[in-house]
C-alpha cells in the first residue's frame, strides 16, 4: 500500500473535489494534498507498525526486560544502538536552530521547520524507547531527585529530557499555524509569543543539545573497566564527548536533506530551493571533514596508548568477525572521508545524486559508529578467560524500535498534510504549501 | 576506625565444589528461576573452571570464583550510576548496590569489567514451601533491578547490632564472616581487613602468589586470589588480548603459559 504511494502518482494531486478532502478546512490554504482516502492508505500500514510496536512494548512493560535477548553481558542492545542513532541524526534539529538563529544564517530558514519535527520525532521516539528499556520506568524521577553529578548518564537524562520540552515548545509555533487553530484568537496569541522566544529556546536547545550529544559519547568514553570504548580526553570529558558532538552536528544536516528528498520525492513536489540542499551538504562535509580528521587522532591515540596503558593490545580486538580492522576503514574513510570530499567538491555537490548519495553515506557512517561503541564494546571480552559474545535482539525489540520508525512517518506525515512545513518558494509553484 | 575489607582466593585450594554459590544464593534470598539460562541468571558468585588446555599429564585446571571485586579506585560502577544506587561505604570499604534506588539501566553492568553484575530479568520465585526458608535478614529484590555481591551485609549488620548491644564500637571479626568464606569446605576463601596490616588476609594479599584480575585498568579491586601455578596467574591481565572466537581460551592459556 505503501508503494503504491510512493510509486504511484504523488500524494499531492491537484483538482481534487471537496468530497475527497472533507479535511480540506484543516489542510493549509493554497496547498496541494492528496485525497484523505489516500493519505489514510498512505498511513494504514504505519499506524499497523506503530500498533504491534505498541503492543511489543506492553510486554516488555507488562512481563519484563526477559522479553528482550538482552543479558547479563550484553546489558545493552539494539535500544540503546538506535537510541544513540536517532539522536544524532536528530542533531539537525538543534543544529538548524542554532545555524538561523543565533549565526543568522537566514538562508536555511525554509528547512527549519523539517528540522523541529524530525528533532521532536527522534527525540520523542528515543525517549520512548528509553522508558521501556529501564527495568523501572516508575523510578524515572529519581535521577532528577537523587542525581549522580559524575555520571554522564544523569548529564544525558537531564539534557535530552529537557531538550524535548524545547523541541515541544518549538514545535507548538508550527503546530498552531494549522488554518483551524488559528481561528482560535488565545491560540494565536500564544503562538504568536512563542514564535517569539524561538530564537531564545534555539539557544537554549543548542546549549542542551552540545551537552547530551557529548554526555553520549562520554558515556561510553567513560568506562575504564571496557578499554576498547575508553578514551582519555580534556578536563573531566573524554575525546568521545567532543567526537560525538561533532559527528551529530556533521550529520544532521545530511539527514535533512534526506528527509527533505524524500518527501520531496513522496509528494513529487520542490519543497526548498534547489540551492539549500548543496549550502546543506556544503556545511555537513566541512564539518564531516573535521570530525573524520579528529577521529583518526583520537583512533591512533587509543590504540598506541591509551588501551596498552589499560593491559589491552588494541589491535586484538579486531580479531573477532565480523568486528574486523575493515570496520575501521568503512567507518572512518568510506563513510567519513568519502561523503566529506563528496558533499564539498563543487562538481559532485553540483550532482542531486552524488549528494544525496554522500548524506546517505555520512548518515550510515554515524550508524555505524554508535553502532561499535555499544554492541562491539558489549561483545568483547575483558577477562582473559571470557568469551566473544554474540546477541541477536527479540522480535519485541525489533518491534518496538519499528513502531517508532512508524511513529516518526505518522507524525511527519500529518504535520506535512495539516501544517504549513514549507514556505511557497519564488518563482515556483505556489500551490506546493500554503500559509 | 574504618576498614577496608577483601578476601583472599587460594585458587590452589578451591576444588570448585560450589559451596561458596550455595551458600551465597540461600543467604541472600536469590530465587531460582527455571527459564533463566547461563547468560540471564542470577550468581553474585559464580565459579569459573579454566585449564591449561594441555592433555595428559600435564593438563591442569583451576576454579575461579568471580564476584564483585569491590574496586575501591575510580569504582567504575559507583561513578556512572545516575542516581547513586550504588556507592562505596567509607566505613567499610564495600561497594554497596540499593536495589530499592535502582532504575535498572544497567550502566553498572556495562562498566564493570567482571562482568559480576546481575539483572533481575524475572520476578523473584521459589519453588513452593522454599520461600518459608528465606534469610529475614536480606530484603528479597523486584524484577527490573541490579544487584550483586555486598558482602553478606545483612550479616555486618548483625556483628554490628551485637557489638551495640555489649557496648562496643567496633565488631568483633569472628561475628563477621561472609557466607562463602563459612561454607568453603577447604577455606579457599579467606575475608578480611585489608587496611589491618596485622590481619592475615592483609599479609597474605601481599604474598608473592597473590594477583589481583585487571589490576591495570586502576580501579583496586579488594579481591585478591593466589596461585602458585604460573598459568593462573597469568590470567590476572589481559595483556596477551582476547581468545579468539574459534580458539578456545585453554589454547591461549597454554600460550601464555609456554610463551
Amino acid at each position: 500500500m505503501a508503494s503504491t504511494a510512493l510509486t504511484g502518482s504523488s500524494l499531492t494531486d491537484g483538482n481534487l473535489s471537496d468530497k475527497n478532502l472533507p479535511d480540506k478546512k484543516w489542510i493549509p490554504r493554497d496547498a496541494n494534498r492528496t485525497s484523505l482516502p489516500r493519505f489514510l492508505l498512505w498511513l494504514a500500514p504505519w499506524a499497523a507498525l506503530l500498533a504491534l510496536g505498541i503492543y511489543a512494548a506492553g510486554l516488555c512493560l507488562y512481563y519484563g526486560l526477559n522479553q528482550t535477548n538482552m543479558d547479563n553481558r550484553f546489558a545493552f542492545g539494539l535500544w540503546i544502538f538506535l537510541d544513540l542513532g536517532v539522536i544524532a541524526l536528530g542533531a539537525g534539529a538543534f543544529f538548524t536552530g542554532f545555524l538561523v538563529y543565533i549565526l543568522k544564517r537566514a538562508e536555511l530558514r525554509p528547512i527549519l521547520n523539517t528540522a523541529v519535527v524530525v528533532g521532536f520525532i527522534c527525540y520523542s521516539g528515543a525517549v520512548g524507547i528509553l522508558g521501556i528499556d529501564v527495568g523501572q520506568p516508575l523510578r524515572f524521577w529519581f535521577t532528577f531527585w537523587h542525581p549522580n553529578t559524575h555520571s554522564m548518564l544523569t548529564e544525558v537524562t537531564f539534557c535530552i529530557s529537557c531538550y524535548l520540552v524545547v523541541l515541544c515548545l518549538e514545535y507548538i509555533p508550527i503546530l498552531l499555524r494549522n488554518r483551524q487553530l488559528r481561528k482560535l484568537p488565545s491560540f494565536l496569541v500564544f503562538e504568536h509569543q512563542l514564535h517569539k522566544l524561538v530564537p531564545v529556546l534555539a539557544g537554549v536547545g543548542t546549549l542542551l543539545s552540545f551537552f547530551h550529544q557529548g554526555s553520549l559519547g562520554g558515556l561510553y568514553g567513560v568506562l575504564r573497566g571496557r578499554p576498547f570504548a575508553f578514551r582519555q580526553g580534556i578536563f573531566i570529558w573524554p575525546s568521545t564527548f567532543f567526537l560525538f558532538i561533532l559527528s551529530a552536528i556533521a550529520t544532521g544536516p545530511s539527514f535533512l536533506m534526506l528527509v527533505t528528498a524524500a518527501v520531496e520525492r513522496v509528494t513529487n513536489k520542490q519543497l526548498v530551493p534547489r540551492d539549500l540542499f548543496r549550502r546543506l551538504g556544503f556545511i555537513s562535509g566541512v564539518l564531516l571533514g573535521v570530525y573524520v580528521a579528529a577521529k583518526s587522532i583520537d583512533t591512533l591515540i587509543w590504540l598506541n596508548i591509551t588501551s596498552p596503558s589499560a593491559g589491552f593490545a588494541a589491535w586484538q580486538y579486531y580479531i573477532y568477525k565480523p568486528f574486523g580492522t575493515p570496520i575501521l576503514f568503512v567507518e572512518i574513510v568510506l563513510f567519513g572521508l568519502l561523503p566529506a570530499f563528496l558533499l564539498t567538491y563543487h562538481r559532485t555537490a553540483a550532482h542531486r545524486g552524488w549528494l544525496l548519495s554522500a548524506a546517505a553515506l555520512a548518515c550510515c557512517g554515524v550508524l555505524l559508529n554508535r553502532f561499535v561503541l555499544t554492541v562491539q564494546t558489549l561483545a568483547l571480552p575483558t577477562l582473559a578467560f571470557d568469551e566473544f559474545l554474540h546477541y541477536t535482539p527479540s522480535w519485541q525489540e525489533v518491534a518496538s524500535f519499528g513502531g517508532v520508525l512508524a511513529w516518526g512517518v505518522i507524525v511527519y506525515s500529518l504535520s506535512y498534510r495539516y501544517l504549513p512545513m514549507f514556505a511557497p518558494l519564488k518563482g515556483e509553484d505556489t500551490h506546493v504549501s500554503g500559509d | 576506625m574504618s576498614a577496608r575489607y577483601g578476601m583472599v582466593i587460594d585458587l590452589d585450594r578451591c576444588t570448585g565444589c560450589g559451596s561458596c554459590m550455595i551458600a551465597c544464593a540461600a543467604d541472600n534470598n536469590v530465587p531460582v528461576l527455571p527459564k533463566a539460562t547461563a547468560r540471564t541468571g542470577l550468581t553474585p558468585l559464580l565459579v569459573r573452571k579454566v585449564s591449561n588446555a594441555l592433555e595428559g599429564t600435564a593438563r591442569r585446571e583451576a576454579f575461579i570464583p568471580i564476584m564483585c571485586m569491590h574496586c575501591e579506585h575510580e569504582t567504575p560502577c559507583v561513578t556512572v550510576c545516575p542516581q547513586q544506587a550504588v556507592e562505596v561505604d567509607k566505613a567499610t570499604g564495600i561497594v554497596m548496590q540499593m536495589p530499592q534506588r535502582c532504575l535498572g539501566c544497567r550502566y553498572c553492568m556495562t562498566a564493570c569489567p567482571y562482568h559480576a553484575r546481575y539483572f533481575n530479568w524475572w520476578d523473584p520465585a521459589w519453588p513452593a514451601g522454599m520461600e518459608k526458608s528465606l534469610n529475614p535478614g536480606v530484603a528479597v529484590r523486584m524484577r527490573g533491578v541490579v544487584e550483586k555481591c555486598n558482602m553478606c551485609h545483612a550479616r555486618l549488620h548483625s556483628a554490628q547490632e551485637k557489638a551495640a548491644a555489649l557496648g562496643k564500637r567496633e565488631i568483633d571479626p569472628a561475628d563477621y564472616v561472609p557466607a562463602c568464606v563459612e561454607a568453603c569446605p577447604t577455606a579457599a576463601i579467606r575475608f578480611g581487613n585489608l587496611a589491618d596490616k596485622n590481619d592475615p588476609v592483609s599479609q597474605e594479599a601481599h604474598s608473592p602468589n597473590a594477583f589481583r584480575f585487571l589490576a591495570r585498568l586502576g580501579t583496586e579491586p579488594k579481591l585478591y586470589y593466589k596461585s602458585s601455578e604460573a598459568w593462573v596467574r597469568a590470567l590476572a591481565e589481559s595483556a596477551s588480548g582476547p581468545v579468539p572466537e574459534n580458539k578456545s581460551s585453554e589454547k591461549k592459556l597454554a600460550e601464555v603459559q609456554h610463551g
